[in-house]
């Protein structure tokens, strides 16, 4: 049983953080109706934003540091130079092909997706960096042996707490009703005089700072950061997003969570090797019988 | 189209001209390649070795080179890939015609490596190679150091005598033949002698994330976890541990060695770890800390096992051209075959017919992020 309890603990955490990427992912999907292939990438650039804020900051690289104040500061940083990153990449890469066919679009995804992971290589150096501790990581609970630390359930508070936020952007601001309109029909939408272009551009910016976060909080769980760190999250963030039903955010949210755990479960109790396998083996078959994904309707509210 | 392919076919065997007419003089070059992993997740490995490598070269140039020539060595990065290797020993061996090869410092890259040169009947001399697999390739590969079977024998006797366990865990590298290596052999020589394995669990090299492997192994309440991995995973493994309240010690092999293992948070996750190598920094022999201190006045940091063995791995290969008096590949050999006795910076190195070497290991323990000198364990 306690073995079962930190296993829990393990999946919900490690599938926080692909929900986290995987809402940039269907949030996008549901503007534009296209994959965006580097935003694992841009989770990597969040990683390495905060490994540089907190050795700017004066955390000594892996060392101690305490002050919650700093680290959500080098939090906010880290989701603002990656928004900066989701924006820049829009409007360099992805606007001038807004009216060319989605295959194309979708090849320039990848290029730009290797053209991140490896000017990181050249830039950052291609060996692990050791991430900086930002919150000291203390015993938690104890139940009966199964010890949750600190840092597992702060990255699981702070990825709800940006669910929730994003939630209420999309519910209850005006941006979001625009977001809501765009991605229920664009022409409509800008007949009504929403302007699309803003529209695309924000998106890109919340999506791409949440995977920012989400690299924080992969930093804060598994200190060692390197720039291709983000191919196997961000692919399994893809997968989390179509299995919850991609555009659809609360789903976004759930597969992530579901990988998370099927992921931890696979490798504690059958076999490290087979981790992958059976984990997409059941999104497979989920798919077969769902192909709408778990939370896709066939006419959902996108965004 | 078909004129297009044959004026590719001209453009790239001009090219090819070009570059493997560029190395062929060196009428006053004897001319040494090595693959190295000079990037990638063990780097350190590859840099250690390469500085080792250097040194040894430009000691011998500046003692007015070899059989009247002077040493070229020429060093590819592999960054860290079997696939890699492959490319740039054949690169070394066709475009540079290097007369050996030096390396590797990862038994799988080695074992990639290892079959080109074999082929081509250059020899090869492996620094830190410890899978026992890799000088079974042929008759042209050797190595300078001791093989996992010695190994995993020296951390049975030392899990049992030392640390006084019975009931270890395993937790091994499934894509690494070093790994999977050298804990099949101590799994067999920990039963062997008397001890127990309660748990073998697995992991891939790159993973990030070893809880849910670890929350298993602890559910077993191991006395002690084996960890034959490389240094990179083996810091995140230690952290990791330490985080789902697993307080046993940990221990492992020559992979640890690097001083990157007790970087951040990693040092201390380790604290009261230990691990088997090849020489400790801490040996007062004159060679050693001789070795030390012109690589300090060098590189301006600290040399690994990797940069000893390295070294040798260098020294050995020049005294075989040596006493063959050619740089002939197949002279070179049986004069490498033949070493005995040779004094190198990590003790005395014998060839035997496997073409390894037999030597003594160390077991080092892990102190405030310091390699300290625990036991000597003789062959």
């Amino acid at each position: 049983m306690t073995e079962f309890i930190q296993q829990v603990f393990n999946g919900l955490s490690l599938g926080s953080i692909y929900a986290l990427i995987a809402l940039g992912y269907t949030m996008i999907y549901g503007i534009l109706r296209f994959i965006n292939f580097a935003h694992g990438d841009v989770f990597m650039i969040g990683a390495f934003s905060g490994y540089y804020l907190g050795i700017m900051f004066a955390f000594s690289s892996g060392g101690g540091g305490t002050s919650l104040a700093l680290a959500i500061l080098i939090l906010l940083g880290a989701m603002a130079i990656s928004g900066l990153l989701g924006f820049t990449i829009e409007k360099l890469a992805y606007k001038p092909l807004r009216k060319s066919p989605k295959l194309t679009i979708l090849i320039t995804a990848i290029g730009v997706s290797l053209f991140l992971e490896y000017s990181g290589q050249l830039i950052f150096g291609a060996d692990p960096k050791s991430f900086p501790s930002l919150l000291e990581n203390k015993p938690l609970i104890n139940l009966s042996g199964a010890v949750i630390g600190s840092n597992p359930v702060v990255v699981l508070i702070t990825a709800g707490l940006l669910m929730l936020g994003l939630r209420m952007i999309v519910m209850k601001t005006k941006i979001g009703t625009a977001m809501r309109a765009v991605s229920y029909n664009p022409t409509a939408a800008s007949l009504m005089g929403i302007n699309i272009n803003a529209v695309i551009s924000f998106t890109f910016i919340i999506g791409s700072s949440l995977a920012g976060a989400a690299g924080i909080l992969y930093g804060l769980n598994y200190p060692s950061i390197d720039p291709l760190m983000g191919i196997l999250p961000g692919l399994k963030a893809f997968v989390a997003a179509v299995l919850g039903g991609i555009g659809n955010i609360p789903g976004a949210a759930l597969g992530g969570m579901i990988i998370g755990l099927l992921e931890t479960f696979v490798t504690g109790y059958i076999s490290p090797t087979y981790r992958d396998a059976i984990a997409f083996g059941i999104l497979i078959l989920l798919l077969l019988f769902k192909p709408t994904g778990l939370l896709g309707k066939k006419e959902t509210e996108k965004v | 189209m078909k004129k297009f392919f044959l004026s590719l076919v001209v453009i790239i065997s001009g090219l090819f001209f070009t570059f493997s007419g560029c190395n062929k003089g060196g009428g006053n070059e004897i001319i040494i390649g090595e693959f190295a992993s000079l990037t990638g997740p063990n780097a350190t490995f590859g840099i250690s070795s390469t500085n080792g490598l250097k040194l040894a070269v430009e000691e011998l140039n500046g003692s007015g080179g070899l059989l009247g020539k002077q040493i070229k060595l020429i060093t590819y990065d592999n960054q860290g890939k079997p696939s890699e290797s492959q490319t740039v020993v054949q690169r070394l061996i066709k475009n540079d015609n290097v007369v050996a090869v030096i390396g590797e410092v990862a038994s799988s890259n080695s074992k990639a490596g290892a079959p080109i040169c074999q082929q081509n009947k250059i020899p090869m001399v492996t620094p830190a190679s410890t899978n026992p697999e890799v000088t079974a390739i042929g008759d042209y590969i050797f190595r300078v150091c001791f093989i996992d079977p010695f190994q995993a024998t020296v951390l049975t006797k030392f899990a049992i005598n030392s640390l006084k366990v019975k009931r270890v865990a395993v937790l091994k590298d499934v894509k690494n033949a070093y790994s999977t290596g050298l804990a099949d052999f101590f799994e067999k020589e920990f039963k062997a002698a008397g001890g127990e394995i309660i748990e073998v669990q697995s992991y891939s090299a790159g993973d990030k994330d070893f809880k849910a492997q670890l929350t298993a192994i602890k559910s077993r309440n191991p006395e002690a976890i084996f960890i034959p991995g490389y240094y990179t995973d083996v810091g995140l493994i230690a952290i990791q541990a330490r985080e789902i309240g697993i307080t046993v010690p940990l221990f492992g092999g020559d992979g640890w060695e690097s001083e990157k293992l007790t970087e951040g948070k990693a040092k201390d996750a380790l604290e009261g770890c230990f691990f088997s190598t090849h020489v400790s920094t801490e040996n007062p022999d004159p060679a050693i800390q001789n070795f030390i201190s012109k690589y300090k006045a060098k590189y301006n940091s600290m040399p690994d096992a990797m940069s000893f063995l390295a070294y040798d791995a260098g020294m050995i290969l020049f005294d075989a051209m040596k006493r063959a008096g050619t740089t002939d590949p197949e002279k070179v050999r049986n004069e490498l075959a033949k070493t005995k006795d040779y004094s190198g910076v990590t003790g005395k190195i014998s060839i035997n017919e496997q073409r390894n070497a037999i030597k003594p290991a160390v077991i080092l323990e892990i102190k405030g992020g310091q390699f300290k000198y625990k036991e000597t364990v003789a062959p």
